[in-house]
């Protein structure tokens, strides 16, 4: 299992479009992907899920992510949150 | 057999095509037993495929006609028709409990609105109607019904509905809309409005449209008498075409007047200005003939989208404005949200009277990060043009001193901060409130201008709320007690040399306008399509002959008696 942790730098938080984007990222792969915060888990292909989460700037974040392609999911979502500025 | 509706003359112009129904489908769902689950999930994957297919056209003729930003809304919805917590249960639950596609899938979706309605945050609870509405186009589909898809509308049509929201309004497309009829609604409702700056004919109000029109009805809006005609007879058809071409005809002469100056009969020039509410708007300003920009409504920048603009998105919008108007004066009012304009994401707890409550000025002196991000944009702005910054709904002179403090503290922290700010900014008042009306004369002394916002000030000087049709006959311009507030106000500013427009739908009004001369506006800020009738009217009168009909009006008991005293003597 592959897993990181982020601080959401972004000033709207994982709202909206920044949602949109990381559960089309997550889309992508075959693994099992989870978002957890402030205790709550949910699975990352879930644009539900996630925007359920509420989650506002300073979040402590943690993705992890089970499967074939576990290090490429992670690695991307990861290039994704940092590209768009949402979390580092 | 033709039949006619009657309603309330919106938006000039006269339309023929064919009905397009801007209405929901009833989407009532029955639990049925499933005998065969499998097939009843095949009928769910393919009213799924069919809807993501449908949104996928939708999205990509947003990206295209609007740009990316519109386009983003579609992409999540898209994602939650593929979203693995909602498409599982629905499956489960077809085959567990041997249900049809309908209720499961209805079943489900509530479930998860309800969880987002029960949010505390406002943002959340409008996801509710995200799954409501990307729900809505799966459940049409299983039941065979058709929802409307405004966006993709490839004929000519005219669009009938119920009311049409200002998320209705942005997804039309004017190559095909050609007019519109609704249910509900007024000469200052929100749709009104926009078919006025869409430059489309309107007729709303008409209480019945969605009942008795049909889709591909062909039908005949005529918004210069406020009539409905629906599968009229030919020659009707010939009559109505005979109009339209009459219509344009006027208007070719009204077109002569572009360049021309606003002058009364006598001599007497008035300004005819235009209100706009984007950038985008000037285009109309300018082939209308527009002298200024009355009344520029900042509140679209921040309305339709999930966060407040920049201060640079702002900026770029205010210069845009500015030197689009080539030093001719651009009145910007600042942000006035709130009343019937809510803005999801500020969060505001609902109020039992949100017209009298937390808004417009009111917010912005207590939120002052907004305010203040707004100023500086404008005075960033202001050396592009000729800009002049007014306050909305100001029931105080403190309010208005406060408004005032803050805009000059700004300017100065910019221009020590090096930033080239205009040297003078004329600064004003929405005169919409009574309580500002009648101390107008205290008010002149601080203030540069007034611009008398009348569709507030009638709904508050008559205690009617403008949105209550039951009570809409109290919305009376002409009355007497209106008159006198008007006249105490422009009086107020040429007391001490400060001038008085006027920016309510009164200003563009035909028979507003001769008593507003006669009293001696100055401004008159209106729907830019209305400009050129206006000053080819305004031509005809001897503005002398109009202060005396003024003058005698006031005194009079009733709205009623001034509309007739205005008509005999302008038919003169």
């Amino acid at each position: 299992m592959a897993e990181k942790t982020f601080t959401v730098t972004a000033e709207t938080g994982i709202h909206a479009r920044p949602a949109t984007l990381l559960v089309q990222a997550a889309g992508k792969f075959d693994s099992e992907i989870n978002l957890e915060y402030k205790g709550r888990t949910v699975n990352l292909k879930s644009i539900m899920g996630v925007m359920s989460l509420g989650i506002g700037q300073g979040a402590e974040i943690k993705i992890t992510a089970e499967g074939s392609d576990e290090q490429d999911a992670l690695n991307t979502l990861e290039e994704t949150l940092k590209r768009e500025g949402l979390a580092e | 057999m033709s039949t006619m509706l009657k309603g309330i003359a919106a938006s000039n112009g006269i339309a023929i095509a064919k009905a397009y129904r801007l209405i929901e489908p009833d989407l009532k769902v029955e639990k049925q037993t499933a005998d065969n689950t499998s097939e009843e999930t095949a009928r769910f994957q393919e009213a799924l495929k069919v809807s993501k297919e449908e949104l996928q056209a939708i999205r990509d003729k947003a990206d295209k006609d609007l740009g990316p930003d519109k386009a983003a809304i579609f992409d999540a919805h898209l994602l939650v028709l593929s979203d693995p917590e909602l498409i599982s249960p629905i499956e489960d639950k077809i085959k567990n409990e041997q249900v049809n596609a309908e209720f499961a899938l209805k079943e489900t979706a509530d479930m998860f609105i309800m969880m987002f309605e029960q949010m505390d945050n406002e943002y959340m609870k409008e996801r509710a109607a995200d799954i409501r509405d990307v729900t809505k186009r799966v459940l049409a589909h299983l039941l065979g019904v058709q929802i409307p898809n405004p966006s993709m509308i490839s004929e000519e049509v005219i669009i009938i509905a119920e009311d049409l929201t200002p998320s209705d309004t942005a997804q039309l497309n004017r190559t095909y809309v050609k007019g519109f009829t609704t249910n509900i609604g007024g000469r200052t409702s929100h749709s009104a409005i926009m078919a006025r700056s869409l430059e489309i004919p309107a007729v709303v109000g008409t209480k019945e449209a969605t009942a008795s029109i049909q889709n591909g009805d062909l039908v005949i809006v005529d918004g210069l008498n406020g009539e409905v005609h629906i599968n009229p007879t030919p020659e009707l058809v010939t009559k109505y075409e005979q109009m339209h071409a009459d219509y344009e005809k006027q208007k070719a002469e009204w077109a002569k007047l572009v360049n021309e100056k606003t002058v009364s009969a006598d001599g007497h020039h008035v300004e005819l200005a235009a209100n706009i509410g984007t950038p985008g708007d000037l285009e109309s300003v300018k082939s209308n003939g527009g002298e200024a920009v009355g009344l520029y409504r900042t509140e679209f920048l921040y309305m339709g989208r999930d966060q407040l603009p920049t201060e640079d998105e702002q900026f770029e919008a205010y210069k845009a404005v500015l030197e689009g108007m080539e030093g001719k004066p651009v009145v910007v009012r600042t942000l006035d949200i709130g009343g019937d304009k809510e803005l999801p994401y500020l969060d505001l707890p609902k109020e039992m009277n949100p017209f009298l409550g937390f808004r417009a000025i009111r917010l912005c002196l207590e939120e002052q990060g907004i305010f203040r991000t707004q100023l500086r944009a404008l005075l960033r702005a202001s050396s592009y043009g000729n800009l002049k910054i007014m306050f909305p709904m100001i029931a105080t002179l403190d309010e208005f001193r406060q408004a005032k403090a803050i805009l000059e503290e700004e300017k100065q922290s910019l221009i020590e901060s090096g930033v080239k700010v205009a040297g003078k900014i004329e600064t004003g008042i929405m005169v919409e409130i009574p309580s500002t009306a009648v101390m107008a004369d205290t008010f002149a002394k601080e203030v540069d201008f007034f611009s008398i916002g009348t569709n507030d000030l009638i709904q508050y000087t008559m205690a009617a709320d403008r949105m209550n049709e039951r009570v809409s006959y109290l919305y009376q311009p002409y009355n007497p007690a209106i008159l006198r507030l008007v006249k105490m106000v422009i009086d107020a500013a040429h007391k001490e040399g400060k001038w008085a427009g006027m920016c309510g739908e009164m200003a563009g009004d035909e028979t507003a306008i001769p008593l507003l001369l006669g009293l001696g506006l100055d401004e008159f800020s209106m729907s830019a399509t209305s400009i050129l009738r206006a000053r080819s009217l305004i031509r005809n009168l001897s503005q002398p002959e109009m202060e005396e009909l003024a003058n005698r009006v006031l005194s009079m008991s009733t709205a009623d008696e001034v509309v007739q005293a205005v008509q005999a003597a302008v038919a003169k």
